[in-house]
């Protein structure tokens, strides 16, 4: 217990991928040898409406089932909800980090949310258009939450979503080779490192 | 193997590898996926399960009454309004002695509707026979309800019994599973030993009555060894959960103490919550605070002199509540536990109840802490100021 437990919360609309994007973290991390968690909130679903879902992960078993609400990390993955959620909430400005999906600097966000601390953005839409072919910013978006925390190594989540996206998708190679290169593109472009 | 599982995901896989004859079902939320996901391992063909598609849960009860009454394996899992419209067929799965295994995702009952968690589905089927497992997590669902088909069929016991998992805390969240082989846990839960078989009866032209009506002559007689058959199960549940320790590394009895030694106030928790506050426990450990808690894992049987013995000495205890009996008193553990050490002749813990998280309202380490230092000063005063408090409510 006496070890932090690293915790992360998504924003997303429905029917972007936060609750998958918090799946697909949880099993990579648990492929490097970690003890992951990973939920959403449900309340009533629908496409576009905001939803959030969760990660813990830690070098210990993880004990705690009570909600998250001081995560090291917030990612969000549609920049239109800062109007509608704070999504800051929670997060320390001395030692959180805010990761979003959007074009705009890191200035430019800092500013619209009246935020001091530490952002990240990476427009993991537009990586995700050019990449899959879809606006399906969740995968892109693990690529800058390794690229920002460190937590893992991009190998070895790579590694683990190629085994993962296989499974699910074996019949259309297209699709794996695209979030693929989303998630090393969005390793790559992320800004504020 | 370490996987990552959601509590559903679990409860279908050890369902899969337990590999039942029947498993009859209706969806609900949050229970929904684990038949779901069942129901494709039949599509797939690899179990050899006969899939009943039913149209309500009293139903799905009622076809694993005919299965099991038939002498197979039957299963189902369930939540909430699904297990109360249940309620009738419950009782006679219990009375007709059939080890029907249910896997129970614990979710609030209606009004108002609410589909998150607390315990008031299982709790109110607390006198209908079945034996009940809570979970603290996903691996702890998993492990229990392979181990329920041992209790059930043990042929000292022969009763029904349900494992639950906290709704939506553990049945969509994806925690690390190990799991077993699908050897380990067929060797495991063995052949179901021999029982009363409807069609055995019918092929060997030995006919028998299952259900028949039982007036005043043999009613009492055959509830007498239901009974005993609860009473039966205090003895079979820690030996199989002992067995299943020896053989898969993770031994389970009753209850779980933790840090209860020389801890001066005590917290008894069902379900998700345990874990929550273990960590809680280390932090005011930490700070030189005597506390510790009691997981209770068996709610029936209830283990009543266990219990005794192991709260026996302790200052104060806390019993958390996740559902709320309405009885103008406590919540229904609290009556329990106060029966379970009415009897000791000395160091009889003071206790409080404490109802939480109903309809799944989050319950915070802040909230745990707070019960904690509550249950603290009860130990240092020696008297209490309240036997009920509601923690998390707004009122």
């Amino acid at each position: 217990m006496s070890e932090k437990v690293f915790e992360v919360r998504w924003h997303g609309r429905g029917g972007q991928g936060a609750k998958t994007a918090a799946l697909l973290f949880g099993e990579a991390a648990l492929s490097t040898g970690k003890y992951i968690q990973a939920f959403p909130e449900y309340g009533p679903e629908r496409m576009g409406a905001p939803v959030q879902s969760f990660n813990r992960i830690s070098n210990q078993p993880i004990r705690n089932h009570s909600g998250i609400e001081n995560p090291d990390v917030v990612l969000v993955l549609d920049v239109t909800l800062v109007r509608q959620v704070d999504v800051t909430k929670g997060l320390d400005p001395e030692k959180g980090v805010l990761i979003v999906n959007t074009p705009l600097e890191t200035e430019d966000i800092r500013k619209k949310l009246n935020y001091k601390g530490k952002v990240y953005t990476v427009d993991a839409s537009h990586i995700s258009k050019e990449t899959i072919g879809r606006d399906i910013p969740n995968t892109p978006m693990i690529g800058a939450l390794i690229k920002a925390t460190g937590i893992m190594k991009i190998d070895e989540l790579i590694e683990d979503t190629k085994k993962k996206l296989e499974a699910k998708f074996r019949n259309r190679p297209e699709i794996i080779e695209g979030n693929l290169n989303a998630i090393k593109r969005a390793y790559k472009e992320v800004k504020g490192v | 193997m370490k996987l990552a599982r959601t509590g559903n995901e679990a409860f279908a896989e050890a369902m899969r590898q337990i590999n039942p004859d029947v498993v009859a079902a209706y969806p609900i939320t949050p229970a929904t996926e684990i038949v779901q996901i069942f129901s494709q391992f039949v599509a797939d063909g690899i179990v050899k399960t006969e899939f009943v598609l039913v149209e309500s849960e009293h139903s799905a009860m009622s076809a694993c009454i005919g299965a099991s009454a038939a002498g197979v394996r039957a299963m189902t899992g369930t939540s909430s309004q699904g297990a109360a419209l249940m309620w009738e067929m419950l009782y006679i799965a219990a009375g007709l002695r059939l080890p029907i295994v249910m896997a129970l995702v614990n979710r609030a009952l209606s009004a108002p509707i609410n589909i998150h968690c607390d315990h008031s589905d299982s709790i109110g089927a607390r006198d209908s026979g079945w034996i009940q497992l809570f979970s603290e997590n996903v691996q702890e669902a998993y492990d229990n309800l392979i181990q329920a088909v041992r209790i059930a069929e043990h042929p000292s016991v022969k009763l029904p019994a349900m494992a639950t998992t906290d709704g939506f805390i553990l049945s969509h969240c994806l925690e690390t599973l190990e799991m077993l082989s699908d050897e380990d846990v067929q060797k495991f839960i063995g052949e179901a030993p021999e029982r009363p078989n409807l069609i055995k009866s019918l092929k060997e032209k030995k006919p028998i009555t299952i259900g028949a009506l039982d007036l005043q002559d043999y009613y009492f007689e055959h509830r007498r060894q239901a009974a005993e058959g609860m009473f039966n199960a205090k003895k079979v549940i820690p030996e199989i959960g002992k067995e299943f320790g020896k053989t898969f590394g993770r031994e389970y009895g009753f209850f779980e103490e933790y840090k209860m030694d020389d801890a001066e106030a005590v917290a008894i928790i069902m379900g998700s919550t345990v874990g929550t506050a273990k960590d809680v426990v280390d932090v005011m450990r930490g700070e030189g605070k005597k506390v510790g808690l009691l997981k209770l894992r068996v709610y029936r049987p209830f283990p009543a002199n266990e219990l005794a013995a192991a709260l026996k000495g302790k200052k104060a205890v806390g019993i958390m509540d996740r559902a709320d009996g309405m009885s103008a008193f406590t919540g229904p553990v609290y009556p329990d536990i106060c029966a379970a050490l009415y009897d000791l002749p000395d160091g009889r813990p003071i206790l409080q109840d404490y109802i939480y998280g109903l309809g799944g309202r989050d319950v915070t380490k802040e909230d745990i802490r707070y019960i904690f230092e509550e249950i603290l000063k009860t130990a240092k005063t020696g008297q209490k100021d309240y036997t009920l408090k509601y923690v998390g409510v707004r009122e």
